[in-house]
């Protein structure tokens, strides 16, 4: 009986977590999908938090809602998504119009974009944008203490938004023209551009949607998983385990949400097993028990390279930047 | 010409379109660079300015001026210079190789995990002058192991090398956070300096010694890639691997081998890094300067001896710009922000090397056609 | 004959040029396509025939010249322009994505509203093929498909489209006699249907054989354009070359002939369980020279690469006899190290020069070293030797290069196979292979390569020249070994053997083939 409270509450803790993950892979995977390996996811998803937060904190004076709560949402939302989809334009000028290095650029990115989320968070008040905390679990925040809906508080509306845009963009890339169109600029851009699709275009698009969906990542860690004004500085290796889990997904967004949640289960387990009564863990256990998602993404990496399937395999175009008049 | 038939004119043809370009005379090449750097210090000044409000000459003059003031903040940076120079020597001949390497920051963190153990463990019970080469060796060993480990992957089954070196990084981090927890009982983790096994000092500076090791590393280096058979393999390996195994080269070979030479010069950096500097260690001694050390070696494309400019230029920059923030209020977050910017204007540059625009005006197209 | 004239002229070309940096492909070209008609584009590789329809198909942008349509002058900066104006483009290497099926290929880029319609789709593709005499499965995908019928995809991807103007880049270099000839007969009822086709061509049987009118190309500029029943071969060739070129390959008796290379019952299965090579046995003898026919892609890379050490084999002997003691060694499995190790004296210009045989952002000298840097014990390079030998290259094979310190890269093709074939036979070998070693050069680069060959037999070495022409076979080969689908089909006297004996080993099976040679083969 108490064995299945305990599976429910891990549950609680590791599926909301995975959604930081849903949010970074999917961006990650629509942005791979038109050949671009982005790097700077890490940094894109601390600009979106950044984002997100900045806006939430004029949203909200002195804590209270300067509009309709369901609008300091949106908006916060919004915001979160246009800033990182920003960074994802840059990145895109960079490698597509200027056709840089990619891996380089995504690098650069990330540093920028951590240290720009650093400088804006450290300017912001935790105290007031959290106060908007409520209304991004709702109405789970709402229900009374100790009710089943009420143990569910972690999961808020950006919760369910990263399902829906996972098999939003699973429908879209498998089912619908522009998802063809997306994915032949991604294996073969040549192809796509004798066709007569915008391959610039849709390599623009694809990043910057990308970026945006990313970023959302950032904000809904800080703003619904975590709800500290400190767990800014956790997003950025959240960002490189998203990278991670686009392999692990086989470039499929519908399972990435499946290998998020195993990620969010692994990546909590650390934190979570040595509180369970019962169990024997020294403390100096937690940092080897963080090491799980890591190797778990290594070992994933290392089967899907031996076993080699053709459908399995990275877009062909992948870190390739295009240019028409190669020969 | 009327009116209409010249709006027509302009619709008809396109503004420019972009052309390759065959070769840049070195001075075009490094005046497109000198261009982009200028533009963007201009631009980061302005963006200063505005968040300030302080007078962008102000600025410029903390950031350019002030980092070389006294002797300690230049020694300062001679040292960090040393250190990052250290590890982006150790990962070019991966870079050289085409293995994209992200990893060198676990691999310096393990260096340093292994050099601060030997300390650790051994110090006082081993004399020092026994105590170092040990903690060099294992340094040496560790990071190699740790490089070896994505190579062997790589080279049996083509593992994605850039996620799979990620990856290690974060390892190498617990690792030592592992480590901190268990040498610190109070559960701080936070580890004083040890007292044994410092690495001697010479001519009275405490940075001499690295500095020295540096620059005989970076001209080792150098006559590596460039005129040994092994460095010859990397280049062959790293242009097309098909024309390495048209020549006999094992390629799977290549790929382990150099990716010991990586690992273990980062594990010489972390050997440096704890012996020589910190004599302690935490999960943020490599701190992030194994991606920097990519950027160096980018930037340099690959050519150690020009990686001493390019260190140069980033360090500058991040002393230049925490200068700045402090003298005029910023957080310490933000000369990450003006490196991201500079570094966007010289990745950005590159394209004006490698291609030209060709506007479609009648001048120009008569223009080019003499040239 | 004046017929051409009373058709409306769909696409004409005004002066146009276009450069690449320094090289210049086409100079002030003019050109006028009517509806109804096939009408060729004829020149020598590099003549500059496919960037010329590269830029009505959008691929380049023209730096100088004006394009008409229909009378109508018109932009066309990207493929989608081109098809706006009915243009449609199949290229030589084919444009299509190996993970999609046919119609997800054929439809793409297409912008019709609402979900794709697979099915509808698929029911249009079959009845463009219907109506011009297609077979096409519209659900396979691209990576299981055999090169003809990847061609018909990109085919009907253009008349999808409604194209009325249809252009095809060598479109029967990859195909056999047969499939030739149905392509033909689609693009005859194309022609009757009022559509303009283009071929790009480089063979001028298929000229006379199909089309109305040709369009001669030499070194980027238009020559003329004539009607093809008033014209000849000759007098086209000597359009082409500028100058009239008999085909006098010299070739000199072989001499103390003796057996080289023996390769017996050879086997290598592919990933896909396709059988590359099928049971090939031959013999290369010294002062020989070997030539291999047969159709692109018919296991001729597999069997030289498995000869050089890069291919393994699942079963079969390749036994060399050493000229210096007489010995005889396997090869097999061996890597290129191991059989270097042995004193094997084997060079081998692979098809691939800059992506095998050279490395092309390197400079010659460092090219030179590729086979020879690991002489000696030291550490460290000799950049002495594999410099003078550079020099040595470039003065005897005239190479046109700024120095020994340009990368091989920047080299125009033909020089690059002399930097390629002058460093292989510096090693004064005892068995050479060449695999396409004129393709893409000029006449003049071309009999050079033929005249170092030669040259190569009659020092004693063993020849084994894979070619694609078959006129330089007959006259420079002294044996042609034919290859069809991984297996021997005949091995022929290049002195009495005919072009259409040749073409007709190169299509059938090898069992269909036993038939027809048993009692007559030259062994």
């Amino acid at each position: 009986m108490n064995i299945w409270k305990y599976i429910f509450e891990y549950l609680m803790q590791a599926i909301p977590l995975g959604m930081t993950f849903v949010y970074g892979s999917v961006g990650e995977i629509l942005t791979e999908k038109a050949g671009h390996l982005n790097l700077g996811i890490p940094g894109i998803m601390c600009v979106g938090a950044a984002g997100g937060c900045t806006a939430l904190q004029y949203l909200m004076p002195g804590g209270v809602p300067a509009v309709h709560p369901v609008l300091v949402v949106i908006l916060g939302i919004l915001a979160s998504f246009l800033a990182a989809g920003l960074v994802g334009l840059l990145y895109s000028f960079l490698t597509v119009t200027l056709k840089a290095n990619q891996n380089v650029t995504g690098l650069t990115i990330t540093i920028f974009g951590v240290g720009a989320m650093k400088h804006l968070m450290v300017g912001l008040k935790g105290s007031t944008y959290l106060k908007a905390l409520p209304y991004f679990r709702y109405p789970f925040s709402q229900a009374e203490q100790g009710t089943l809906l009420r143990s569910m508080q972690l999961c808020g509306v950006m919760l369910f938004l990263a399902i829906i845009i996972a098999l939003v963009s699973s429908y879209v890339l498998n089912r619908t023209r522009v998802g063809l169109h997306l994915r032949a600029v991604g294996e073969n851009p040549a192809t796509a551009d004798a066709v007569g699709i915008n391959v610039t275009a849709y390599k623009y698009w694809a990043t910057c949607i990308g970026s945006g969906i990313a970023g959302l990542g950032g904000l809904f860690y800080v703003m619904d998983y975590s709800g500290s004004p400190e767990a800014y500085k956790s997003i950025e290796p959240l960002g490189w385990l998203s990278i991670a889990l686009v392999i692990f997904a086989l470039w499929r967004p519908h399972l990435s949400v499946l290998g998020s949640i195993i990620f969010g289960a692994l990546f909590v387990a650390g934190y979570y097993i040595p509180t369970i009564p019962g169990v024997k863990l020294s403390m100096s256990f937690t940092p080897l028990l963080k090491m799980l998602p890591y190797i778990v993404t290594m070992i994933v990496l290392i089967v899907s390279s031996i076993r080699n399937k053709r459908e399995n395999q990275p877009p062909s175009g992948l870190g390739v930047n295009y240019y028409r008049e190669e020969r | 010409m009327t009116a209409t038939n010249k709006k027509a004119a302009k619709q008809r043809e396109p503004l420019f379109h972009v052309a390759k370009r065959d070769a840049v005379p070195l001075w075009k090449s490094l005046l497109i660079r000198l261009v982009a750097l200028a533009l963007a210090f201009l631009f980061c000044g302005l963006l200063t300015f505005l968040i300030t409000r302080h007078s962008p000459l102000e600025l410029y003059e903390s950031m350019f001026l002030d980092v070389f003031r006294t002797s300690r903040r230049v020694w300062k940076m001679i040292k960090d210079i040393a250190v990052l120079l250290c590890i982006s020597l150790a990962v070019t001949p991966a870079f050289r190789m085409r293995f994209w390497n992200i990893g060198a920051e676990g691999q310096v963190l393990v260096g340093c995990l292994a050099t601060t153990a030997c300390m650790y463990y051994l110090g006082g019970k081993v004399p020092d002058h026994l105590l170092i080469p040990i903690m060099l060796v294992s340094a040496l060993i560790s990071g190699a192991v740790w490089g070896l480990i994505p190579a062997v992957f790589k080279a049996k089954w083509n593992t994605n090398e850039t996620l799979f070196t990620l990856m290690m990084n974060y390892i190498a981090t617990y690792l030592v956070a592992y480590f901190l927890l268990v040498w610190t009982p109070d559960g701080s983790s936070t580890l004083p300096r040890l007292q044994h096994g410092h690495l001697p000092v010479f001519f009275d500076n405490d940075y001499a010694l690295i500095v020295m090791v540096v620059v005989a590393l970076t001209l080792l280096m150098y006559v590596y890639l460039y005129y040994s058979k092994q460095g010859y393999e990397i280049s062959v390996v790293g242009e097309s691997e098909n024309t390495a195994r048209y020549v006999g080269i094992s390629v799977p070979r290549v790929i382990i081998r150099t990716m010991l030479v990586s690992g273990a010069v980062c594990g010489l950096a972390g050997f440096l890094i704890v012996g020589g500097l910190d004599h302690s260690i935490t999960t943020e001694s490599a701190g992030g300067r194994g991606f920097t050390a990519i950027m160096v070696s980018w930037l340099a494309k690959f050519n150690p001896i020009l990686m001493v400019a390019t260190s140069f230029l980033l360090i500058f920059l991040d002393h230049g710009a925490a200068r700045m923030s402090q003298d005029f209020g910023m957080s310490d977050a933000f000369p990450k922000v003006i490196t991201g910017i500079i570094l966007f204007f010289v990745i950005g540059c590159e394209f004006f090397i490698n291609y030209r625009l060709v506007f479609r005006t009648k001048a120009s197209a008569k223009r080019e056609e003499k040239a | 004959m004046n017929a051409q004239e009373s058709k409306a002229i769909a696409l004409e070309m005004k002066n146009v040029s276009k450069r690449f940096g320094s090289v210049v492909a086409n100079k002030n070209v003019d050109l006028t396509v009517y509806h109804g008609e096939i009408l060729a584009i004829l020149g020598e590789n590099g003549c500059g025939k496919t960037t010329l329809m590269n830029m009505i198909s959008g691929i380049y942008y023209p730096d100088e010249g004006q394009v008409f349509v229909d009378g109508q002058e018109v932009v066309i900066k990207s493929p989608k322009d081109a098809f706006r104006h009915k243009i449609g483009m199949i290229h030589q290497h084919f444009k299509l994505v190996d993970l999609f099926t046919a119609t997800e290929n054929i439809i793409l880029g297409l912008k019709e509203e609402g979900r794709v319609s697979m099915a509808g789709a698929e029911q249009r593709v079959r009845e463009i093929a219907d109506r011009y005499g297609f077979h096409i499965d519209p659900k396979k995908k691209i990576y299981e498909m055999s090169v003809s019928e990847k061609q018909t995809v990109e085919i009907i991807k253009v008349l999808y489209r409604n194209a009325d103007i249809l252009i095809l880049d060598e479109p029967t270099a990859v195909l056999t006699p047969q499939e030739t000839e149905k392509l033909f007969a689609v693009l005859r009822r194309m022609r009757d249907d009022g559509k303009s086709v283009i071929i790009i061509t480089h063979k001028l049987h298929e000229v006379l054989s199909l089309t109305d009118r040709v369009a001669v190309l030499r070194r980027g500029e238009h020559i003329a354009t004539v009607n093809t029943a008033e014209t000849n071969e000759n007098e086209l060739t000597e359009m082409m070359v500028g100058k009239k070129i008999a085909l006098n390959i010299h070739r000199s008796d072989p001499k103390d002939v003796c057996d080289r290379l023996v390769v017996s019952h050879v086997n290598c299965v592919g990933a896909d369980g396709i059988k590359l090579l099928d049971d090939v046995s031959f013999t290369a003898r010294a002062g020989e020279i070997l030539g291999i026919a047969g159709i692109a892609g018919s296991g001729q890379r597999e069997l030289l690469e498995s000869i050089a050490g890069l291919q393994h084999l699942d079963s079969g002997e390749i036994v060399y006899h050493n000229p210096k003691n007489g010995e005889a060694v396997n090869l097999r499995d061996k890597t290129p190290l191991q059989i270097r190790e042995l004193g094997v004296r084997l060079s081998f210009v692979p098809e691939d020069r800059l992506g095998m045989g050279l490395v092309g952002n390197m400079d010659i000298t460092d090219n030179m070293m590729l086979r020879s840097y690991r002489k000696g014990h030291s550490l460290f390079l000799d950049r002495k030797k594999p410099r003078n030998l550079a020099e040595d290259i470039i003065k005897s094979l005239e190479i046109v290069t700024p120095g020994t310190t340009t990368p091989v890269r920047r080299l125009s093709g033909g020089n690059v196979q002399k930097v390629l074939v002058g460093r292989e036979i510096a090693s004064s070998p005892a068995v050479l292979m060449a695999a396409y070693p004129v393709r893409g050069l000029d006449i003049n680069s071309s009999y050079a390569i033929y005249n170092l060959l030669n040259t190569q037999k009659e020092n004693g070495t063993a020849v084994i020249f894979v070619g694609e022409d078959l006129d330089v076979l007959i006259e420079l080969c002294d044996r042609i070994l034919v290859i069809n689908s991984g297996a021997v089909t005949g091995i022929v006297d290049g002195r009495t053997a005919r072009k259409e004996e040749l073409g007709l080993l190169m299509t059938k099976t090898r069992t269909e083939c036993e038939e027809v040679t048993d009692g007559d083969g030259n062994e």
